[in-house]
C-alpha cells in the first residue's frame, strides 16, 4: 500500500493517476480466520484496526451485508462530543475524541476532523442546572467543557437568536475540542488500514446464520458461504437483535429510525456544532456549505430507513425560531437510519451467553462520535476477554441494576 | 406517516394524533417470579424486523390506550384492536397471514 502525501499527489500528477490503487481489497471470503467481525461501519472497521495494531490480531475478516459505510456511518451528523455526565460514558467518548485528534496521522487518510467546538444550548433553567451538573463532572473526569453565558453564545455564534420568546437561550455546555468529522472518510480510512495489515474486508456478504458448539461460537453462515472464526464480534447496529436470535439469546435493544437533512450550500455562517436538546435539534455547517440538520428519533420500532415529514416539520420549526436566518432556506437531501436504542441510551459492549462471541451495539443516536473509542475498547475485549473502557458496558448492567443512565443526564440528544 | 384508527372511539387520524406506548401484551413478573423471567419482563423486548405487536394511544384524541398489528419494515398497519385482551383477535391475525404467510410474534402466529 502506498502511503499518501504531497509527493505522491505531485507524483501522480506527472503520470496522469495512473498509479493509484484502491484503498482497500476486496477478496473472496477464506473458509476460516481468527477472529471474524460483521458489519464493515465505523465501529466494526475500528475494532478490526485495533485487535491488529493494538494485539497483534491480524488474520480477521470484516463481513458486510451491503457497502462499506452504507449503514449509520454514513447517514450521522458527524458530530464529535465527549460531555457526557457518567464517568463509564465520558470515559469511552473521550478516549474517541482524543483519538480522532491524530487520526489522520496515525492512518494517513484525511478524515477531516475538524474541532471547531460543540456548544450545547441550555434553553430552560431545568436544562441550566443539569448542564452546570455536567461541567463539574466532567471537571472531574478530565474532560475539558465549561458552562457558558448567553452573551459568548451569541459572540461564538452571531446568527443564532438567543432572545426568542419561546426558546431563549440562558447558557451554554461548550466543548471546545469537539466538532465534526467526514464521516465516510473514517469508515474509508479504517479499511484502508485493515486492507494493509493484511485484513480482509468483504462487502456484499450477509450473515445468515450463526453456528455454535460447545456453547462456543464456531463460525458464520453467509451468502458467501462459510466461513469458520475462532472469535465473533458483531457490529451491526439497528440489526443487533435479529443477529443475537441467530445465536440464540435476547439483547435488551430496539430498533427506531433516526433522521437528518442537509439544506443547499451557503457562504460559511457558523463555526461551531450547535446542539438544543429542549427542541430536539442541532445544527452544523459542513465544508460544502450545507446545513446539517438532525432531528428527534421515532418512538415506535422501524426499519425503513427513512424520516419521516412529522419529525422534519418539528425540529425545523424549532430551529429557526434559534436561528431565524435559515428560515427561506431550502432542504436538500433527507435521510434515516436505524438506530439500536438501549433502555439507559448507553451502549453495550459484551461477552454474551455463547461463548467468543461478543456484541457491540446500542450506541442509539449517538455513535459516530465514539468510533475510534469503541474499537480500541471492544478490540481489548475481544482479544483479552475484558477492557477498562468496556467492563461497565457489559450486557449484565440491566439485571443487576448498573444502569449508565445518559438519558435523563441531558446529556444525550434523542 | 402511519394511518391508525382508534378502535375506542372509531377515529381514523395520523400517527401524529396518538403515541406509541412499546410492545403489546406483555406478562407482568414481579414477587414471586425468577430473575430471569424479572430481567427479560423489565428490559428484553421483541425487535422484530416484520410484523410486530404494539400499544398505542389516543393521546391528542380520547387518551384511551389500544393495541396496532403493524409491520416495521414496510410500516404495513394490519389493523387495530382494543386493549381489552390478552392476545390479537382471529381477523387480525388471519389478515396479517394473507400478507405475511408463517409469521410469527411470541406465541403467536
Amino acid at each position: 500500500m502506498k502511503r499518501y502525501s504531497v509527493f505522491a499527489v505531485a507524483r501522480e500528477a506527472l503520470r496522469h493517476h495512473a498509479g493509484w490503487r484502491r484503498a482497500w481489497e476486496s477478496p473472496a471470503p477464506e473458509p476460516r480466520y481468527d477472529a471474524v467481525i460483521v458489519g464493515a461501519g465505523g465501529h466494526g472497521l475500528a475494532s478490526a484496526y485495533y485487535l491488529g495494531k493494538n494485539h497483534g490480531i491480524t488474520n480477521v475478516a470484516v463481513i458486510e451485508k451491503g457497502w462499506l459505510g452504507g449503514g449509520n456511518t454514513g447517514r450521522n451528523t458527524t458530530i464529535i462530543r465527549s460531555n457526557y455526565l457518567q464517568d463509564a460514558s465520558a470515559a469511552i467518548y473521550e478516549k474517541a475524541r482524543a483519538l480522532y485528534e491524530t487520526l489522520s496521522q496515525e492512518l494517513n487518510y484525511n478524515v477531516m476532523f475538524s474541532p471547531r467546538g460543540v456548544m450545547m444550548l441550555a434553553q430552560t433553567q431545568h436544562e441550566v442546572r443539569g448542564y452546570l451538573r455536567t461541567a463539574h463532572a466532567n471537571a472531574l473526569q478530565g474532560v475539558s467543557t465549561r458552562f457558558i453565558d448567553p452573551a459568548e453564545v451569541k459572540r461564538l455564534c452571531p446568527i443564532m437568536n438567543i432572545e426568542g420568546p419561546r426558546y431563549p437561550v440562558l447558557g451554554a455546555l461548550w466543548q471546545p475540542r469537539g466538532g465534526t468529522a467526514r464521516h465516510d472518510a473514517v469508515a474509508w480510512g479504517y479499511a484502508r488500514a485493515c486492507s494493509e495489515m493484511g485484513m480482509h474486508v468483504i462487502e456484499n456478504c450477509e450473515v445468515t446464520g450463526i453456528r455454535t458448539e460447545d456453547g462456543a461460537v464456531a463460525g458464520v453462515s453467509t451468502t458467501r458461504g462459510e466461513i469458520d472464526c475462532g472469535k465473533l464480534g458483531m457490529v451491526v447496529a439497528g440489526h443487533s437483535g435479529r443477529l443475537a436470535a441467530m445465536a440464540g439469546f435476547r439483547l435488551p435493544v430496539e430498533s427506531v429510525a433516526l433522521q437528518a437533512l442537509v439544506s443547499e450550500p451557503i457562504k460559511p455562517c457558523m463555526d461551531v456544532v450547535v446542539m438544543a436538546n429542549t427542541v430536539h435539534g442541532y445544527m452544523s455547517q459542513s465544508d460544502k456549505g450545507e446545513m446539517v440538520i438532525g432531528g428527534g428519533a421515532d418512538g415506535f420500532n422501524n426499519y425503513t430507513q427513512r424520516g419521516s415529514f412529522h419529525h422534519i416539520e418539528e425540529t425545523v420549526r424549532a430551529l429557526c425560531e434559534t436561528f431565524p436566518v435559515i428560515s427561506r432556506l431550502k432542504m436538500l437531501r433527507q435521510w434515516g437510519g436505524i438506530v439500536d436504542m438501549t433502555g439507559d441510551r448507553s451502549p453495550i459492549l459484551s461477552k454474551t451467553p455463547v461463548r467468543n462471541l461478543f456484541v457491540n451495539c446500542g450506541w442509539g443516536t449517538g455513535g459516530f462520535k465514539a468510533i475510534p473509542g469503541s474499537g480500541w475498547g471492544f478490540a481489548e475485549l475481544m482479544a483479552r476477554g475484558g477492557s477498562p473502557l468496556c467492563d461497565e458496558f457489559s450486557l449484565g448492567r440491566f439485571r443487576e441494576g448498573r444502569f449508565i443512565d445518559e438519558s435523563v443526564a441531558a446529556g444525550v440528544a434523542h | 406517516m402511519l394511518t391508525l384508527e382508534c378502535p375506542c372511539c372509531g377515529v381514523v387520524a395520523e400517527e401524529t394524533e396518538f403515541s406509541p406506548g412499546g410492545e403489546a401484551h406483555l406478562k407482568r413478573h414481579g414477587p414471586g417470579s425468577g430473575e430471569e423471567a424479572f430481567a427479560a419482563y423489565l428490559f428484553e423486548r421483541e425487535n422484530p424486523a416484520g410484523v410486530h405487536l404494539e400499544r398505542w394511544r389516543h393521546s391528542n384524541g380520547c387518551g384511551k390506550w389500544f393495541h396496532a398489528a403493524r409491520n416495521t419494515v414496510t410500516l404495513e398497519v394490519y389493523g387495530t384492536y382494543p386493549a381489552q385482551t390478552f392476545e390479537p383477535p382471529e381477523d387480525i391475525r388471519r389478515r396479517i397471514s394473507e400478507r405475511v404467510p408463517g409469521w410469527r410474534w411470541r406465541e403467536f402466529s
